[in-house]
């Protein structure tokens, strides 16, 4: 009610806008970080023992490890290396996740109960238990936690999609279309797609903070990425060794771009969510 | 209630008997050898042939899969859940012990973190837009973008190594027999890692909180009692709680699983020796008995977590009552 009288009659205009703008502005900021985890990649290994321990400075931003490695060019590479592993997982689950989805809402009876049971059985374990244990079967590394945190993400997204399938399936719309006599294959292009679309990229893109944090927690339990390799888990797992020694850079900055890596990824799913669906951007 | 209590029981054994059957599988499908991840590499290639042989049979490695499983869930029928190869112990023992410290953690955090998340989300939504709702939301987002484990390194950075007011870690001092350690001591070393956990926790419960208080202010019996002049803070309380409560309680069993997750990360942080310590050291040492136990453990518990949940909304919604009664 209070809403109503005090409803800030000027801002809405440039609304749409804004959230593209930010929405873009996220995403170049995020292909910035891997293009340049890319690129420093070589200079992330460097060892350079004349100038290790050392604090953050003009030229060394995020101070160095023990090897004498620059920490910036290590968590930018790291960085990269998760965005990537998280980019991958994330759209194999919400493939994964759309197939059963799907499945669930239009197989019938059965499918439905094993589809659910499935998901049951996903969330009945808590999730760093599941993604430790696939992670070791797969043997660790680079494909054990893409492909750990590929299969076990699916499962509240295939919810959200069954439930939309489900909902278009017994719209009036496809309803008339049906009556009218259009094929199964027209009224899933033309009705069903563009229903579940919007609500499926907007999911996939919310699904990317997860793979990336969990992708960094698998890592620094040591299941996932191994250690010569540039990652913010093992960046982090390493530093605490040295935190007593007071070497806090070594932990604080490389945990600071994750943290700020995710956050951009959040704003883009939140903001393109609200282009997408304006039930939810009023909340 | 029989039939109920029959579907719950049905469904809990279904779900322990998939997830031992899943952690069987996984791990024995794992191309990691589990004598050379438990000996070390200098160690394994030094070793005499006779020796490896004698580590494998050890670790089981000759024995078929379905045996394995066979053996082990026979046994579990029977109560027993094992021998943890890693330490040496039956895996009852090692959980029994684990557990309690874990317990304690995870209760501790998963109260504070309830209580503190759903008292913010209530402030926040029914000041909405005001500054505290501004505060708390923008806690929570970022909360939400953090690694629980980075968390623990900045707490344990701040409080343990700068300021020097906690324990580094562990659950106990060191140096220290096991029966001269005083509660005291326990809830010293206790503090830190149950901080972090409580931290993090609170972001989800919160907006969720906030988002429902939202829902129920624009409701319109809200609308009429304010119209009948019920102060905001009258309205909150006799109006808003009560309806805002019920989604918090499932919300909060439900997040026991985020909760088990968490603990893992922050024991690793914190050397904290738990369930979720016990569990890695298991996983990265291919112990699969003592990793099926706690894997069930965690399962059971939030099994338990949402029975809890179906418990509570039976006792705090007399509608359900009602229902129950007239069906």
């Amino acid at each position: 009610m209070e809403n109503v009288l005090h409803a800030p009659a000027q801002r809405r205009a440039g609304n749409r806008t804004a959230t593209l703008a930010a929405c873009v502005l996220a995403a170049f900021a995020l292909l910035a970080v891997v293009a340049a985890g890319i690129a420093l990649y070589g200079q992330a290994t460097v060892t350079d023992f004349t100038a290790k321990n050392l604090a953050p400075s003009l030229e060394h931003p995020f101070g160095t490890d023990w090897m004498g490695r620059d920490m910036l060019a290590r968590t930018l590479a790291g960085l990269s290396t998760s965005v990537l592993v998280g980019l991958l997982a994330a759209t194999v689950s919400s493939v994964v996740a759309l197939i059963f989805g799907c499945a669930a809402a239009l197989g019938g009876k059965r499918v439905d109960a094993v589809v659910s049971w499935m998901i049951d059985l996903m969330m009945g374990v808590p999730h760093i238990v599941l993604l430790v244990l696939i992670s070791f079967a797969l043997g660790k590394g680079f494909w054990g936690v893409t492909i750990g945190v590929a299969v076990t993400h699916w499962a509240s997204l295939a919810r959200v999609v069954r439930a939309e399938v489900l909902q278009c399936r017994q719209s009036k719309f496809v309803e008339v279309a049906r009556k009218l006599g259009q094929s199964p294959a027209r009224i899933a292009l033309r009705h069903m797609v563009p229903y579940v679309l919007p609500q499926f990229v907007v999911g996939l893109i919310l699904l990317f903070p997860h793979a990336i944090l969990h992708e960094a927690s698998i890592t620094f339990l040591g299941f996932g990425l191994p250690p010569e390799q540039p990652a913010i888990g093992v960046i982090l797992s390493e530093s605490m060794s040295y935190l007593s020694t007071g070497a806090w850079w070594l932990a604080v900055f490389p945990g600071l771009a994750l943290m700020a890596t995710v956050l951009l990824f959040d704003v883009a799913g939140q903001n393109l969510r609200k282009l997408v669906d304006p039930h939810t951007a009023q909340k | 209630m029989t039939k109920y209590l029959a579907r719950h029981i049905v469904r809990f054994a279904l779900l322990m008997l998939a997830v031992g059957l899943v952690v069987f599988a996984l791990v024995s499908v794992s191309p990691i050898d589990p004598v050379q991840a438990n000996v070390g590499q200098a160690a394994y290639v030094n070793m005499s042939e006779a020796k490896r042989a004698q580590l494998a049979s050890y670790w089981g490695g000759d024995v078929p899969f379905w045996e394995r499983f066979a053996n082990w869930a026979g046994a579990l029928l029977h109560g027993d859940m094992g021998t943890s190869l890693r330490f040496n112990a039956p895996v009852s023992e090692v959980i029994a012990h684990r557990a309690a410290n874990s317990l304690a953690l995870m209760g501790i955090a998963w109260l504070i973190s309830g209580v503190l998340g759903f008292a913010l989300g209530v402030v926040a939504g029914a000041r909405r837009g005001g500054a505290v709702d501004r505060v708390v939301r923008g806690y929570c987002f970022l909360l939400a973008s953090t690694p629980t484990f980075w968390l623990g390194l900045l707490i344990l950075m701040i409080f343990a190594v700068q300021l020097g007011w906690f324990p580094i870690g562990f659950s106990v001092p060191i140096g220290v027999s096991a029966a001269d350690v005083t509660l005291a001591d326990a809830a010293h070393h206790l503090v830190l890692p149950a901080l972090t956990l409580s931290v993090t926790g609170v972001a989800n419960i919160a907006l969720h909180t906030r988002e429902k208080v939202v829902d129920v202010l624009e409701s319109d019996y809200v609308r009429f009692a304010r119209a009948r002049g019920e102060s905001d803070l009258s309205v909150v309380l006799h109006h808003c709680l009560r309806n805002v409560a019920l989604p918090a309680v499932t919300l909060q069993c439900a997040f026991i699983s985020e909760i088990f997750g968490g603990s893992v990360l922050v024991e690793q942080v914190f050397s904290y020796p738990g369930l979720g310590q016990a569990a890695v050291t298991a996983g990265l040492g291919g112990d699969v008995a003592l990793l099926a136990g706690i894997a069930l453990v965690s399962a059971a518990l939030v099994f338990g977590g949402n029975l809890l949940a179906n418990i509570l909304y039976g006792v705090l919604d007399p509608r359900m009552r009602v229902n129950e009664g007239g069906a």
